[in-house]
C-alpha cells in the first residue's frame, strides 16, 4: 500500500526545491522511481529510508552531481540546468568518504574555504571575511578551535566545522548527508539541537538524509520516506501518527526499520 | 664557490635555478601530497626522460638540429604525458592510481628504445639522470624563471579553489568550482616543472624534490600555509646545500640533494617524536 499525503501548507509557503516526475538509474539498476515533492521554504526535513533507498542519489541530483534520466528539478523556481546560485545551497558530505584526516589544514581555513565560490576567482581574502569564518565557528559552538589542525579535532567536532564551512556563505538551503555518522551517541542530541537552532534563528532551510529517525523525529518538521518510491512525505506529526499505526503504511512493507530503535535512537540498518 | 659564482657563468647558472627550483617544485609537491598523487611526479619524470632520449637521438642522427635544446621536447612529452595521465584517469574512474603506471611504464620503454636506437649515450645522458652544477646553460635558466613566474602567479590566483579541490574534491565540485579545468591547469604545471627541474636534480629524482621537503613539513606544521611554507624552507635548503656539497666533493648534484632532504625528514620525524613526548599532545594520529 502506498501512501501519499500532500500537506496543505505545502502549496502556500514558497518552494525551495521541486522535484517533478524525476527518474533515476545506475546502468540497470533503477534506484529512484517517479519522485515528486515540495521542499518549502523554512522548514526542517528528514529523508529517511534504508540502505540502498536512493537518499544519498536523491541529493547528488539536488546538488547537481548527477543528472537525471527523467524528471525535473527545479532550485529556488528555477530549472536545474539554468541554475547558477549555488552558493545559495550549503552542502556537507558524509564525511567519512570524502576526507583525509592528514590534511595539514587549520580549522579556520577549512571554513575559509567555504567562501571560494562565493568570493570568486582571483579575489583574495579580507577581514571581513576572517570576521565572518569566526563568528560562523561561533554559532556552531567551535570557537577557540581555530588554530587546530582539522585532523587532531573528534567526529562530531570535525562534522561542526564542516557545516560551519557550509554556512560561512550565508546558504538559505543546507543539505546534510548522514551528518551523524562518525558522531559519538552522546553528542548526537546536541547536534541535533544545533541544527533546530540554526533553522529556528537563522531561518536556512534544512534538509537531511538519515537512517536514524529515532533521535531526529522531535527535532524535524517534515519527514520524507524514500525507498525507491517516495512512500510518504509530510509533516512530523502526521508521520508520528501513521508510525503509531504501524509503519507498514508508511513504507508498504518492512515494518521493523524505523520502530525497532525508536526509543533509544540507534542507527538503523 | 661563493667566490666562484661570481667567476663562472655555470655555478651562477646552477644556483639561480636551484633556488627558483627549490620554491615551485615543494610548492607545487604540497598540493601533490595532500591529494595523495605523488607517483604522478614519478611517473611524468619517466615520460620526461623519453623526450630527452628523442631529442638526444634527433641530435645524433640530424646534425643539422644539433643545437636543440633537449629540455623542450622533455617538456613536450611531460605535458603529453600529463593529458594521458588525466585521460586514463577517466577511463579506469575505479582503478585511478593505475594510470600512474601505465604511463610510467609507457615512458622507461620509449626511452630505452630511443637510447637503443643511438647505440647508447655518453655521458650526457648521466647528466640528464642525476642532474649536474655544470649544465645549466643560461637559456635553461631562463626559460625555467619564466615557468616559475607563472607558477607561482598561477598558484597564488588560484589559491582558495586548489585548496578546496585538494581538501575535499566532492564538495567543490558541488559548490560549483570548474574542477576539471583547474586540475588540467595544474597537472600541466607540474609537468613543466619536472622537466625545468631535471637538469639540477635529475630525471630518476625529480619527484623527490616535490615530495620530500612536503613530508617533512607535515610533520611539524600548523595549517595549509605554514605547510607550503616550510616545505619551500626544506626545498631551498635541501638544493642549495646539495649544490655546495656536490660541487666541492664532485658528486652528482642528485644524490646530495635528495640525501639532505632526507636527513631533514629524519630530523622533522625525530623532533615531533620529542615534542609530543615532552608536550604530550596527540599528534599520532597526524600522517
Amino acid at each position: 500500500m502506498i501512501l501519499i499525503i500532500k500537506s496543505e501548507r505545502v502549496q502556500i509557503m514558497q518552494s525551495i526545491i521541486e522535484i517533478k516526475h524525476l527518474f533515476y538509474r545506475y546502468e540497470k539498476d533503477t534506484v529512484l522511481e517517479n519522485i515528486n515533492m515540495t521542499i518549502p521554504d523554512g522548514s526542517f526535513l528528514a529523508i529517511v529510508g534504508p540502505n540502498g533507498s536512493g537518499k544519498s542519489t536523491l541529493l547528488k541530483l539536488i546538488l547537481g552531481l548527477l543528472k537525471p534520466q527523467k524528471g525535473d528539478i527545479f532550485l529556488f523556481g528555477q530549472e536545474i540546468n539554468k541554475f547558477k546560485d549555488w552558493q545559495k545551497i550549503g552542502y556537507v558530505s558524509q564525511k567519512a568518504n570524502s576526507f583525509n584526516t592528514g590534511f595539514p589544514a587549520t580549522v579556520f581555513e577549512v571554513v575559509a574555504s567555504g567562501l571560494t565560490k562565493k568570493l570568486g576567482l582571483f579575489k583574495s581574502f579580507k577581514k571581513e571575511h576572517s570576521n565572518k569564518v569566526n563568528e560562523t565557528l561561533d554559532a556552531v559552538g567551535m570557537k577557540g578551535f581555530s588554530n587546530r589542525n582539522i585532523g587532531e579535532l573528534s567526529g562530531g567536532q570535525q562534522q561542526r566545522v564542516f557545516i560551519a564551512r557550509a554556512l560561512v556563505s550565508e546558504p538559505s538551503l543546507l543539505i546534510l548527508d548522514e551528518p551523524t555518522v562518525g558522531v559519538d551517541a552522546e553528542n548526537v542530541n546536541s547536534f541535533y539541537q544545533m541544527l533546530g537552532e540554526l533553522n529556528k534563528n537563522r531561518e536556512i532551510t534544512l534538509l537531511l538524509v538519515t537512517h536514524d529517525i529515532g533521535t531526529i523525529s522531535d527535532k524535524v518538521s517534515h519527514v520524507a520516506c524514500l525507498n525507491k518510491h517516495l512512500h510518504f512525505h509530510g509533516e512530523t506529526a502526521e508521520f508520528e501518527q501513521l508510525n503509531r499505526d504501524g509503519l507498514s503504511k508508511v513504507y508498504g512493507h518492512d515494518v521493523h526499520l524505523l520502530t525497532h530503535h525508536h526509543e533509544h535512537g540507534g542507527v538503523v540498518k | 664557490m661563493i667566490e666562484g659564482i661570481f667567476h663562472y657563468e655555470f655555478l651562477q647558472n646552477a644556483f639561480l635555478t636551484g633556488i627558483l627550483i627549490g620554491i615551485v617544485a615543494p610548492l607545487l609537491g604540497v598540493f601533490i601530497v595532500v591529494r595523495r598523487l605523488s607517483l604522478i611526479a614519478d611517473a611524468l619524470s619517466h615520460v620526461t626522460l623519453a623526450g630527452i632520449a628523442a631529442s638526444l637521438l634527433i641530435e645524433r642522427k640530424f646534425t643539422m638540429l644539433a643545437g636543440l635544446n633537449p629540455l623542450y621536447l622533455g617538456m613536450v612529452f611531460s605535458v603529453g604525458g600529463a593529458l594521458f595521465i588525466e585521460k586514463l584517469r577517466g577511463v579506469y574512474k575505479h582503478y585511478q592510481e593505475l594510470a600512474i603506471p601505465i604511463i610510467l611504464s609507457s615512458g622507461i620503454g620509449l626511452g630505452v628504445i630511443f637510447i637503443s636506437l643511438a647505440n647508447g649515450f655518453n655521458t650526457d645522458l648521466f647528466s640528464y639522470l642525476f642532474g649536474s652544477v655544470s649544465a645549466v646553460s643560461r637559456t635553461d635558466l631562463w626559460v625555467i624563471f619564466i615557468i616559475s613566474i607563472v607558477v607561482i602567479s598561477v598558484i597564488i590566483m588560484l589559491y582558495k579553489e586548489l585548496f578546496l579541490l585538494s581538501f575535499d574534491e566532492e564538495h567543490a565540485k558541488a559548490s560549483g568550482i570548474a574542477a576539471k579545468s583547474i586540475h588540467f591547469i595544474f597537472i600541466v604545471m607540474v609537468a613543466l616543472v619536472i622537466a625545468a627541474s631535471m637538469r639540477i636534480v635529475g630525471i630518476l629524482l625529480v619527484s623527490s624534490l616535490m615530495t620530500l621537503p612536503v613530508a617533512a613539513s607535515i610533520r611539524i606544521a600548523k595549517g595549509f600555509k605554514q605547510t607550503i611554507f616550510f616545505s619551500i624552507l626544506f626545498g631551498e635548503i635541501s638544493v642549495l646545500g646539495g649544490l655546495f656539497s656536490a660541487y666541492y666533493l664532485d658528486l652528482a648534484p642528485g644524490g646530495t640533494i635528495v640525501m639532505i632532504s632526507v636527513l631533514i625528514l629524519v630530523l622533522t620525524i625525530f623532533y615531533n617524536k620529542f615534542t609530543s613526548a615532552i608536550g604530550g599532545e596527540k599528534q599520532s594520529e597526524r600522517i
